[in-house]
């Protein structure tokens, strides 16, 4: 009846273990009790669960992010301090514990923290950018966005029931394969990849149709902000790669549950096959966290320099370079696999070659702020800290692209500390600089400036202490992921790099703080005019938080910086004439109960439950055939209403006078 | 779109040539009838011409289809060529210096 399912699924069997899954169903405890304390289930499912506002879509997968990260960052705190003490004893984890931490610590940094973050972002911006009211199927948005969040979620349950993956955030056959890892652990990780990759696979689409037909009529693609360049190229990188972690999952999953033969030692399986499957979506996936954050710093500097982008045309068809030969390197992450010399030399000199437009990227923003007036906000912080820590990540990346190098350095923690040191200040400073830039417009209030520079010095510095020692490690012969080693000379090096780690623990409480401190002070920190940095993009014409609608009026784009050559004519805040009937997309459950099923059927098949999978599946046609046949899935905002809303605004802004930049100077 | 792109008849042709394009593979494999090396490349053969009914009779891309469309099929083109052709040569290359 319950499949592999019992009591002994428990984790009574270890202490850590056991406070492990304490903390996750105390924590689900407190939110459910304080939701219900307050009265606020109605609230939250009318107005945010079942919303297809874009915005609000946006914010939930920030939410979701930002969860995630402290997971995740657990993890890497309890890797830290394990290997700080680990010197010829057990330290106080298991070896198969440890596995587990490693493995959930890589999969959620990447699935359930990087990609719902940069993905929450780009539902926030992208559509205000591009003068558009919603994304092109804001339905699909909101399935993304519940596939996601299931994903996450089997993560987190595999917490408390059962055990998680122990094949690295990988997992590479034959170890992954049912021979050796038989329990539930890696169908947990595929079922948690397969859910929640179908959801980004519809972003990219998404994105892509928004991005091409939803613009504003006038703006045409090289006017385009650098932020939408970069999630149009993140997008079509994400609707072409994640169809091959699709399938190479499923494949595993085959092998794993019906004995089929793909990966295996015997029967004619090939366990490269999965190597190179997976690295055909990962190597791209390493270009869908660092585009967009790439926009982010694009457009932190221009606001923040207060000047116009340098090289707007060098950027983009640098973006556009790169989004191609992503698709030509994935070979790189198994050079040691055994290939002949011309197959390593040509993976390795295309790697090389896509260290260039990176290059003129980096170029572009230092002459952006060239002879600029800079103004020190936390987003520019982190940037500044991106641009100096990423070209060692870089350099670092192109020394890795040399074979035989790879070769000494392959599955070293000099690998563990390149790829943290492109991907922490390459994707994570800039999804950080993006919340901080753009926190006023999704919610009407500033952040709190003295605790969002404070967690920029506590995570920069935590980063070079935790990562540089790592290197050094390296060199020094150490492999990644040693859960114990006899080695004495190693343990200073790991007992700096566990430092590393307290100094980030103390970011992450300052991000707290900022957030808690903010919120506080809302009333103080109100941003009136929707434009609190003198700003040159679209999204900042919009209210803050904007209205449903985000425009009354469909902007005339007439330069690339729209909306400060709109300041500059003196038409930025211009009352309109007339007024129209606005059609926005009604609120519906669907999305969260196709979530709750995908949730339902990797659970099941986990546990090999096999009528709830079956009862799974019906019910998500019931979605289906329920969301095609209902008629009215549009409303309607009739004029009078936005012409109130708009002349309150107008009303307001004149009482506020705003003079250009008088934020932060 | 042109209206006839969604026609029944051309839906119906679609899918009838798409069960074909399933189900010779299915059958080749299944009865053995040729040696193996062919097997594979009839159930190529039959995958590609798949690729071709469906953007023709699903998608509805014929001569009159804008050129925006044309170049999105060919960057696909580009992608799919990079994949696939990369996964034979490393793949065959490995055989060849394992054998």
């Amino acid at each position: 009846m319950l499949g592999r399912l019992g009591f002994d699924s428990l984790p009574f069997y270890s202490a850590v273990a056991f406070s492990g899954a304490s903390v996750t169903v105390l924590g689900g405890l407190v939110v459910f009790l304080l939701v219900t304390y307050f009265g606020k289930w109605r609230y939250f499912w009318n107005e945010w669960l079942t919303s297809l506002d874009h915005k609000r879509i946006g914010i939930m997968y920030i939410a979701l992010a930002l969860v995630m990260l402290v997971r995740g960052f657990v993890d890497a705190l309890m890797m830290r301090s394990q290997q700080a003490i680990a010197l010829n004893n057990d330290g106080y984890l298991a070896p198969e514990h440890f596995d587990q931490v490693f493995s959930s610590h890589g999969t959620i940094m990447i699935f359930f923290m990087a990609m719902p973050f940069l993905t929450g972002l780009i539902n926030i911006v992208v559509p205000q950018q591009l003068g558009a009211r919603d994304v092109a199927f804001p339905f699909m948005n909101s399935i993304s966005l519940w596939l996601t969040a299931s994903g996450a979620a089997l993560v987190m349950v595999s917490l408390v029931i059962g055990k998680f993956s122990t094949a690295g955030w990988t997992g590479y056959p034959p170890y992954s394969g049912a021979e050796y890892s038989p329990g539930v652990g890696v169908d947990y990780w595929i079922w948690a990849l397969l859910v929640s990759g179908v959801g980004s696979t519809m972003t990219g689409i998404n994105f892509v149709v928004t991005i091409i037909k939803c613009r504003a009529p006038k703006m045409r693609l090289m006017q385009m902000p650098l932020f939408t360049w970069t999630t149009l190229c993140t997008s079509l990188l994400m609707s072409f790669a994640f169809p091959a972690l699709t399938v190479v999952a499923a494949m595993l999953g085959l092998d794993r549950i019906l004995g089929f033969h793909f990966f295996t030692n015997d029967a004619g399986g090939n366990m490269m096959n999965y190597a190179n499957l997976i690295w055909i979506w990962g190597h791209p996936e390493v270009y869908i966290l660092i585009l967009p954050a790439f926009g982010v710093f694009s457009e932190v500097t221009a606001t923040f320099s207060q000047k116009r982008l340098f090289g707007y045309r060098s950027l983009v068809y640098a973006t556009a370079v790169i989004t191609i030969l992503s698709f030509t390197v994935w070979l790189h992450h198994f050079f040691t696999m055994g290939s002949s010399p011309n197959v390593n030399a040509v993976f390795g000199i295309a790697t090389m070659i896509i260290a260039v437009p990176t290059g003129v990227k980096i170029f572009d923003w230092v002459f952006t702020m060239y002879k600029g007036r800079i103004i020190f906000h936390p987003a520019m912080l982190f940037t500044i800290g991106f641009l100096i820590t990423f070209v060692l990540g870089g350099v670092s990346g192109v020394l890795l692209a040399i074979p035989p190098a790879d070769f000494l350095m392959h599955n070293s923690t000099f690998l563990v500390a390149h790829f943290h040191n492109v991907l922490i200040p390459g994707a994570v400073f800039g999804y950080f600089a993006g919340f901080q830039y753009w926190f006023p417009k999704a919610t009407g209030f500033t952040l709190d400036r003295a605790w969002g520079v404070r967690t920029f010095w506590f995570w920069i510095i935590g980063f070079y202490l935790a990562f540089m020692p790592l290197y050094a490690l390296g060199f020094m012969g150490m492999s990644r992921r040693m859960e114990r080693y006899e080695m004495a000379e190693w343990q200073p090096f790991l007992i700096l790099a566990a430092v590393g780690a307290l100094s980030v623990l103390i970011g992450i409480f300052c991000q707290g703080m900022q957030l808690y401190v903010s919120i506080r002070d809302r009333e103080k920190n109100k941003d009136i005019t929707g434009d609190p940095y003198n700003a040159r993009t679209l999204e900042w014409q919009t209210s803050s938080p904007p209205a449903e609608y985000n425009f009354a009026k469909v902007p005339d784009v007439q330069d690339i910086d729209a909306f400060w050559d709109m300041k500059q004519r003196g038409v930025a805040y211009a009352p309109a004439q007339d007024y129209e009937d606005i059609h926005l997309p009604r609120n519906t459950g669907i999305g969260v109960f196709l979530g709750g099923l995908g949730f339902l059927i990797g659970f099941a098949v986990t546990w090999y439950i096999w009528w709830l999978v079956a009862l799974g599946f019906l019910g998500v046609l019931a979605c289906l055939i329920t969301r095609s046949s209902q008629d009215h899935t549009y409303e309607i905002i009739p004029a009078a209403e936005i012409e109130a809303h708009e002349k309150a605004r107008i009303k307001a802004l004149e009482a506020h006078k705003p003079t250009p930049g008088d934020f932060w100077s | 779109m042109h209206p006839q792109s969604h026609s029944a008849k051309r839906l119906i042709t679609g899918f009838i040539l798409a069960l074909a394009l399933t189900l010779i593979p299915f059958a080749i494999v299944w009865t053995m009838a040729f040696p193996v090396e062919l097997t594979f490349g009839i159930i190529a053969l039959c995958a590609l011409v798949q690729v071709g009914v469906h953007l023709h009779y699903f998608l509805g891309i014929d001569s009159r289809t804008p050129i925006e469309n044309v170049l999105a099929i060919c960057f696909a083109g580009v992608l799919i060529f990079l994949m696939v052709g990369g996964t034979l040569w490393i793949m065959f290359d490995l055989y060849e210096r394992m054998m």
